[in-house]
């Protein structure tokens, strides 16, 4: 028995700051202070508040440390393990309260959140099956071996209305029973952990921080629709997610709940690791079986369908990570609990990855249908320097802006489609007035180009097409007839394209050009650049009223375009500015502005 | 991604090939296992040479314009070695958005190289990466295994120069 627990987070985000370093600290002041059989060190999945890691919860007064450094791991043992005094200058400021600790659930951040397919997260060792055993682990696999039948299994799933969390939202149970009504035979149960797109790491916050319900949700998929293998399709960027299943599966054989007769029910189930390498396309289905058959992973057309003809020419299903969370839980508490939680056509909850311009940067799950207002002002914490929201990006190169007039809306897929964006896999970036809407939806277009796979025609000389389109636009040398013409190869992309990679690589372009028209037409016609983004259309000046006549500008200019005498306001040549930004970023005074 | 073949003299040695022929041996009857061995001989050479490509080729049957089309689909899979410090600065959009543009353009600046190059002495290399999955830390680089965030341009003489004497 241990009197403390210690959970220091071993998440992506933390790992990056330096969490490491705090375990061995905490290690090493345990063990001089002689607290080593009192106390446990405890290395946990992802909390989720990324922005304020590395993150330290000390149990049981639940008291959350942030932006804990190596330096103050002494004071944390000496204060607050031996003497039993929280340290409060660490503690997490919204959690600080009079005479005790406000606990997280009452939190900003936390308040509205309800985790259910990051129940575990940032709560158990994720290297550690008992661990995931003591909170109902592979319970549910018990249930429906022993006490449902296949039927039964994929009827709860279909039940229950959980879609589809990777991207297209399709009803999760459907591809269950078009799998399982095949006949019998080999059969593949597949997880989709390629997570691509630039912004969203759910995917890899579950496999970190709980890689064993993503093995028991997909053993209950293979007793549900027959199958006796399946294949975690997992990106090799991602290490210790890699190393997190290894372990996984390495733990679960070993107490017989993969592999031959499980749980003595006679059914066999196995699972082994298909390591990505790095191709955005690889997360659409048909891409992904062809990449794990050891080919390039280019897409084939549908039908047939991969829950007719899939991996190897077999019968397969493909979930993505965040999707298999959900299942366990929904087999131990039923299909009517989970479709009581969201919206009429959107069940459950969704995880988002909140990143930009946004205070609260990290993971938070929601139930479907909570306003992007909460989930930016609420939870996000708001905006930092007082900017202004401008818009949210959803769903990646394949999703759309929405901007302020939606901040109201119900998020959920059916709502967001109808606004021009998508759910997509719950990347969800801020952006404010600073960021320039063309610069990117051309972002955007240079990663659709860069990852298309060439197969079709539309989307690879299609993007390249806009991508250059865009590229004049930002560059001041693009026509009114350029936008028309811009639009008409969206729409032709849109229709024509093979995979849901092309046929979506337009809407980045399309929400931007329905919301935010004035800032193209601005670019093309003004030539400017409301946000100050775009180099080329930028000028530099000086403001004669702030500038003190240091000379620090103009002894830093690269080009020698700046010139003026000492203690005298300074002016810039904007013909040989090159619009470096090197002033801007020297000047203490705050003279020096873009326009 | 720079994926020409690559110019240099190949190194390879013959501990490296008895390595490569092994894991061959190994994943060969394996389903798809064009993947899992690409992926090993890098672990072995470092890179993919076309010399290691032909082995590979040869010894599963298979043709070389085969080998050769995986392995330039994948951006994991490099046909030019890397450098001794990799840098890598991560493009996702939470990164882009909070400036890692600006970063990237700095270090191409000051290291002389673009994308998937690497510097004539062998010790940088650079490259573009999509989402580490620090999104709280952005704009973030890696150099090798180190991870650095809530970068500016003006952060980079001073990173690069930790290398550049060690």
């Amino acid at each position: 028995m241990f009197r403390s627990h210690v959970l220091v987070c071993g998440g992506t985000g933390c790992t990056s700051s330096g969490s490491a370093r705090i375990i061995t600290a905490f290690e090493r002041e345990l063990a001089s202070a002689g607290l080593e059989k009192e106390i446990k060190v405890i290395k946990t999945g992802c909390f989720g508040l990324c922005a304020l890691g590395p993150i330290v919860v000390v149990y049981p007064e639940g008291a959350f440390y942030s932006q804990v450094k190596p330096e103050d791991v002494p004071e944390i043992v000496e204060e607050h393990l031996l003497k039993g005094r929280i340290v409060k200058r660490l503690l997490y400021s919204e959690t600080v309260q009079e005479d005790t600790v406000k606990s997280l659930g009452e939190t900003q951040f936390y308040k509205k959140q309800m985790r259910v397919a990051l129940k575990n997260c940032g709560v158990i060792d994720p290297e550690n099956i008992n661990e995931y055993i003591a909170y109902d682990g592979y319970m549910a696999l018990g249930k429906a071996l022993t006490e449902m039948t296949p039927e039964q299994v994929v009827q709860c799933i279909l039940d229950s209305g959980l879609r589809g969390r990777g991207g297209g939202g399709f009803p999760t149970g459907r591809k269950w029973a078009f799998a399982a009504a095949q006949p019998k035979g080999i059969k593949y149960v597949c997880c989709n952990a390629d997570e691509g797109d630039p912004g969203a790491f759910m995917d890899r916050s579950v496999l970190e921080g709980d890689p064993h319900v993503v093995l028991e949700a997909m053993a209950i998929a293979g007793y549900a629709i027959g199958a006796q293998q399946g294949y975690i399709y997992v990106r090799a960027e991602y290490p210790i997610a890699v190393k997190r299943l290894q372990v996984a599966i390495g733990q679960a054989r070993e107490l017989g709940l993969l592999g031959q007769n499980i749980l003595g029910t006679g059914f066999n189930f196995d699972i082994d690791i298909r390591l990505g390498a790095g191709a955005f396309v690889c997360g659409e289905e048909t891409a992904l079986m062809t990449s794990i058959e050891g080919r390039r992973g280019e897409p084939r057309p549908r039908p047939p369908f991969p829950a007719v003809k899939g991996l190897f020419g077999k019968p397969t299903i493909l979930n993505n990570v965040e999707t298999y969370a959900n299942v366990p839980q929904i087999i131990l508490k039923g299909p009517e609990w989970f479709s009581s939680i969201g919206t009429e056509k959107s069940k459950g909850t969704k995880v988002f990855a909140l990143g930009g311009k946004i205070h609260n940067t990290g993971l938070v799950e929601v139930p479907m249908g909570t306003t992007l207002r909460e989930i930016v002002e609420e939870i996000g914490g708001g905006i930092p320097n007082g900017k202004k929201f401008k818009a949210a990006q959803t769903g990646g190169p394949s999703g759309g802006c929405i901007p302020a007039q939606y901040l109201d809306i119900p998020v959920d897929y059916d709502n967001l489609i109808e606004i021009g964006s998508m759910m997509g896999s719950g990347g969800l970036i801020v952006m404010d007035e600073d960021t320039c809407m063309v610069d990117i939806a051309k972002f955007f277009l240079e990663f659709t180009v860069d990852e298309s796979c060439g197969k079709c025609t539309p989307c690879r000389i299609g993007t390249k097409r806009l991508y250059e389109l865009l590229d004049k636009i930002t560059k001041g040398k693009a026509t009114m007839e350029d936008l028309d013409k811009l639009e008409t190869l969206c729409y032709h992309i849109k229709e024509n394209a093979l995979c849901g990679l092309g046929q979506t690589a337009p809407n980045p372009v399309l929400s931007t050009l329905k919301y935010f028209r004035d800032e193209y037409i601005a670019h093309i016609v003004e030539k400017r650049c409301p946000a100050g983004v775009c180099k080329s259309l930028l000028t530099i000046q000086i403001l004669p009223d702030k500038c003190k006549g240091c000379t620090l500008c103009a002894r830093n200019c690269p080009t020698g375009a700046i010139t003026g005498k000492v203690k005298e306001a300074h002016v810039i040549d904007p013909e040989k500015c090159v619009k470096c930004g090197v002033c801007i970023e020297k000047c203490r005074f705050g003279a020096i502005v873009k326009k | 991604m720079s994926n020409r073949v690559c110019k240099l003299p190949f190194k390879g040695t013959e501990n490296q090939e008895r390595e490569l022929r092994a894991l061959i041996q190994r994943l060969r009857d394996q389903d798809g296992a064009l993947m899992p061995v690409l992926q090993g001989a890098q672990e072995i050479y470092g890179y993919l040479p076309i010399e290691v490509m032909e082995i590979i080729a040869s010894t599963m049957g298979v043709s070389l314009e085969e080998v050769y089309g995986v392995a330039t689909f994948y951006s994991q899979f490099s046909l030019n070695p890397k450098g001794r410090y990799k840098v890598s600065v991560c493009l996702g959009t939470a990164c882009y958005v909070k400036g890692s543009g600006d970063v990237y353009a700095k270090l191409q600046e000051k290291l002389g190289i673009t994308t998937g190059e690497c510097t004539p002495d062998g010790e940088f290399s650079l490259e573009a990466c999509r989402c580490v999955g620090a999104c709280g830390l952005a704009p973030v680089m890696t150099v090798n295994d180190d991870v650095y965030g809530r970068l500016v341009p003006d952060d980079i003489d001073g990173i690069l120069a930790k290398y550049q004497n060690a």
